[in-house]
């Protein structure tokens, strides 16, 4: 199976379940398991908040998604033009966050890192982040 | 969320339904905290039966009422916690606020 897709919307925080379930029902054509679908659906999620809350802390901007299948893997790139990551490996770390007051956990970057199979992330301040991850879908669903 | 009132006058459960993330989880923490605040009880107990997703916000709604109930010597409890939510709270450290066995 191959097969490409590209969403964007605006950083509004109704729209993070929009893109976690339009990703995922892209990726439903890999017959992924219930397990595996959780796992980008949470992923996808902590992506776009982290755009929402870190990229356009005050004014609204633009979230771009591009994900592509490939046989049994999915590729999924999450991009902002907001505000960028100074130091990428320490906002990697798990607990660390720049916003305490907001009560966020520090646990996103953390918790993408263990769902997929591999998360890469480019950012520059003023210019904006691009993550991009990819999952293997195991082949015995099928 | 729906707020079950107080079980055997010990347990404040907070029934949390379908999706936990940062958007629903702002709405959810005005509401525990407005019935946390107002009842100080013993136990606070969130219940993720009817759950079916949740992200790293539930780990912050999580840890930002465990500080305001410890100030008064309350505790936490998470019960009906399936395997999907179970990885999450084990890799943020909550593992320990799990309950296994049945409220009452
Ligand atoms: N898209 C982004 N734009 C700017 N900064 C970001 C972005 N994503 C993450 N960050 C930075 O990385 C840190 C860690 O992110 P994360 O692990 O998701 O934790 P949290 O969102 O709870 O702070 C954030 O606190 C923020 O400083
Ligand atoms: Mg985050």
């Amino acid at each position: 199976m191959n097969n490409e897709m590209k969403l964007e919307f605006l950083s509004k925080s109704a729209n993070e379940s929009f893109a976690r379930i339009a990703v995922a029902a892209f990726v439903s054509q890999l017959d992924p398991t219930i397990e595996e679908i959780a796992d980008i659906k949470t992923s996808v999620s902590e992506a776009v908040t982290n755009c929402i809350i870190h990229a356009y802390p005050d004014r609204e901007g633009i979230i771009k998604i591009k994900s592509v299948l490939n046989d049994n893997e999915v590729e999924i790139e999450i991009s902002d033009t907001g505000e960028g990551i100074e130091n990428v490996e320490e906002a990697r770390t798990p607990l660390y966050t720049s916003k305490v007051n907001l009560e966020r956990s520090g646990m996103g970057f953390t918790i993408i890192e263990n769902f997929m199979d591999d998360l890469r992330v480019e950012s520059i301040v003023g210019i904006g982040t691009k993550l991009t991850m990819k999952k293997i879908i195991k082949k015995e669903n099928t | 969320m729906n707020v079950k009132h107080f079980i055997e006058d010990k347990y404040l459960v907070f029934e949390l339904t379908e999706e936990i993330d940062h958007h629903e989880s702002e709405k959810i923490k005005k509401r525990a905290d407005y019935e946390i605040q107002r009842l100080m009880p013993k136990r606070v107990v969130f219940d993720f039966e009817k759950v079916n997703f949740m992200d790293s916000a539930g780990i912050g709604l999580i840890i930002g009422r465990y500080k305001t109930v410890s100030c008064y010597g309350g505790k936490i409890e998470l019960i009906n916690v399936n395997n999907k939510l179970r990885k999450i709270f084990e890799l943020s450290g909550l593992k320990r606020f799990i309950r296994e066995e049945k409220l009452v």
